[in-house]
């Protein structure tokens, strides 16, 4: 680690107040040992809650490339997807995570790989964040042999150590990840499941039975609300008595969160596992952010909401954007290495989907397997009474 | 409080199904430390039918759960900590309940295995009781073992007597793969006589093969939970008239032990099933179909028939409901036409 010489500066931060930092310099050749210290101007909003996550950030220049990487890798490889959707390489339910990547990196800067994670069928970024690859998440769109469940679940139902999917069914997933975190408690072993929904499954009885159990036995349980301002084609005015999902937990503390900036979602993240991992139960986190495509690939997304504000999200908030100008702006990176992290991500999608689009469909002997786990082998009946087909575990 | 134990020379002792029910899970929870038990009552109450009596006492609050009157969450909180590597025990008062959790039984727990081609199993059973009770009328008393039975992806499991209910339950806590477990409430208190093998912690019943609970030559009763009591009461009526009824105790409804009623129909010659629950898209409905699917078919020598609940919702009334469910007198008729004497 390079010693370095410090600057103090002065900055004035939007609304009028100065503040004073430090910043590290180093030799403006080599990127090496440059840390950033951020400073939010826009404070968390809380409820029930004493304090927020801190008004500072410190990025490192490896997290910040990575959390490029990650985003763009997200980004490009569901705007593939879109791609392929439309060329019919793709068939089903599939919706894009576009726009709302910081979310998932985020989130997952702020926990462990061994900490538990469950959300709803907007999945394919975390299923990225949570250790799956490209190549298998691509193949299983496709519904190929090669895909991360063999091309039997498709894009609703991908799973990966610790992430339980992937889940269909509108606010089921919320009871699960309550369960995931009662066996992390019963366990003993310091972990915590996070666990997503959107602004539309926001309003599902069963969050709020779970909200209620989670809170009783003091679950170690962050619960997310992805907030895209649209469930399908409603917006959230015309779903919910009150928009305000962060105060919604009522009894459950709570914070609401620029979702679109990723260290903020990080340090809130940060916050809400400290508080889940020193006992004190639950917590509960709106990300606010916004999906570029429409709910699926069957929605246009332009019925419910204008392109200019679309547009507007795209040139003022976007993700990726954001942390790419932070960083250029403060010397964390240059632009030819972002170019080349661009072309190598670029390289990776082409090779995954290229993969996606040859490897073979599932051997129609797989058609019955997986029915059980851990039993002999058994019949199955076909479509008629003389086909019986073979299952195994 | 004392369950009915009486000594025999051979080391017999009589058991209540809620007795076996008890033992089997107090020993399972001992054997295993990830299995717990939640449910409504479950614990201080010693459980609304006493199935879980003495369980709170002697393993406390972290593996039996007293949970809030909140089905679907509940529910899913239990197939989430079985994804997690638990082994839950999920308790609805009765199965009636289970309607509002059905989407956490069938969605996330029967589908996923299959779904995630194998990577994600989940070890639960969904325990209670089902079917008729007394004087619960239409909404308490419903069979849900054709809804369950419908599924691939759950074992669909249903004891009749004492000795079922522990080779079974054990069995379904063992397994690892979700398992609907159709008590009946009826039963809970009828004494069994269990052998000392029976007895035994290790004592497992294979989930999927039936039990021919008694031999006869002349016609196949099968069925499943508490008319199985009826069917032999029926068989040993019948013997009286020197017709010798073959009964077979199904015990399991998914996966359908097939063979063990063709074997039996092969010998017989006649087939009648006796279920509670309502006929539409039922049990005997299944029965029926495979029989003509299979071998067994060119055996019958008459129609295979079904004698099942009335069609309707189950009424209040005592006479009224006596008369919507199978009576033994039903079965004698239905065999004496089949078997056109």
């Amino acid at each position: 680690c390079r010693k370095a010489s410090a600057k103090v500066i002065t900055i004035n931060v939007s609304g009028g107040n100065s503040k004073e930092i430090f910043e590290l310099f180093t030799n403006k050749l080599v990127f090496s040992d440059f840390y950033l210290f951020y400073i939010f101007w826009q404070k968390c909003d809380l409820h029930k809650l004493e304090e927020g996550p801190p008004l500072q950030a410190v990025l490192s220049r490896e997290e910040g490339l990575q959390y490029y990487r990650t985003m763009q890798t997200m980004r490009r490889m569901e705007l593939k997807a879109d791609q392929l959707y439309k060329q019919k390489i793709i068939r089903g339910f599939c919706h894009l995570y576009d726009g709302q990547e910081a979310c998932a990196v985020g989130i997952e800067a702020g926990i462990n790989l061994s900490d538990h994670l469950i959300t709803a069928y907007r999945a394919h970024g975390y299923t990225l964040t949570r250790g799956g690859t490209v190549r298998e998440i691509m193949a299983e769109l496709t519904g190929r042999r090669g895909g991360i469940a063999k091309g039997k679940g498709g894009s609703m139902h991908m799973y990966t150590k610790h992430f339980y999917g992937g889940n269909g069914i509108v606010g089921a997933q919320v009871p699960l990840g309550a369960g995931v975190a009662l066996a992390c408690k019963y366990l003993g072993k310091n972990e915590l499941c996070v666990c997503l929904y959107g602004d539309g499954a926001a309003n599902q009885g069963q969050i709020f039975e779970t909200y209620n159990m989670a809170s009783l036995w003091k679950l170690p349980c962050i619960f997310i609300c992805e907030n895209n301002k649209y469930g399908m084609g409603t917006s959230v005015e015309r779903a919910a008595a009150s928009t305000d999902y962060y105060k919604r937990g009522d009894f459950i503390p709570g914070l609401r969160v620029d979702g679109m900036d990723v260290l903020c979602v990080r340090e809130a993240t940060k916050l809400a596992a400290e508080h889940c991992r020193s006992g004190k139960g639950p917590i509960l986190m709106e990300l606010q952010t916004y999906r570029y495509h429409g709910h699926s690939m069957s929605d246009p997304g332009v019925s419910y909401r204008t392109r200019d504000e679309i547009q507007e999200v795209r040139s003022k908030s976007d993700p990726i954007s954001m942390l790419k100008d932070r960083m250029l702006s403060n010397n964390m990176a240059s632009v030819e290495e972002l170019k080349e992290i661009d072309v190598e991500v670029r390289k990776e999608i082409e090779d995954a989907a290229q993969f996606a689009t040859t490897d073979p469909e599932p051997p129609l002997d797989d058609l019955c397997n997986h029915i059980f786990y851990n039993d002999p082998p058994m019949e199955v009946r076909g479509t008629n009474p003389w086909t019986k087909l073979k299952s195994v575990s | 409080m004392a369950s009915l134990r009486c000594f025999l020379r051979s080391g017999k002792v009589f058991v209540t199904v809620r007795d076996a029910l008890n033992q089997a899970m107090d020993e399972e929870l001992e054997r295993d430390e990830r299995v717990f038990l939640l449910g409504e009552e479950v614990a201080q109450y010693d459980g609304a039918y006493k199935v879980s009596r003495g369980l709170w006492k002697k393993y406390g609050d972290k593996r039996i759960i007293d949970t809030p009157i909140t089905e679907m969450g509940f529910a899913g909180i239990a197939v989430g900590a079985a994804m997690a590597g638990l082994r839950p025990i999920c308790e609805f008062m009765t199965f009636n309940f289970s309607m509002q959790a059905i989407d956490q039984v069938i969605n996330s727990a029967a589908k996923t295995y299959y779904m995630s081609a194998g990577l994600q199993s989940v070890p639960i059973v969904f325990r209670g009781p089902n079917g008729s009770s007394a004087g619960v009328a239409a909404q308490h008393s419903q069979c849900f073992a054709a809804w369950y039975g419908h599924c691939p992806g759950l074992k669909v499991v249903s004891p009749w007597s004492a000795e079922d209910a522990r080779g079974l339950l054990k069995s379904a806590i063992r397994d690892d793969n979700p398992v609907v477990f159709l008590e009946n409430e009826l039963m809970y208190g009828v004494p069994f006589e269990m052998s000392e093998e029976v007895q035994s912690k290790d004592f497992l019943i294979p989930i999927g093969k039936a039990k021919i609970e008694r031999q006869g030559n002349h016609i196949t009763l099968v069925s499943h939970s508490r008319m199985i009591s009826l069917c032999l009461d029926a068989a040993a009526v019948l013997a009286k008239e020197g017709i010798e009824c073959e009964v077979i105790n199904m015990r399991t409804i998914r996966p359908l032990d097939a063979e063990a009623i063709e074997t039996s129909i092969m010998k017989t010659n006649h087939l009648v099933t006796v279920e509670g629950g309502w006929p539409q898209f039922g049990i005997g409905a299944e029965i029926l179909a495979r029989i003509m699917e299979g071998p067994a078919f060119n055996y019958l020598d008459a129609p295979a028939v079904r004698v099942t609940g009335v069609d309707i919702p189950m009424p209040y009334a005592k006479n009224l409901e006596d008369n919507s469910i199978p009576q033994i007198k039903d079965i004698i008729f239905s065999v004496k036409k089949t078997l056109n004497v």
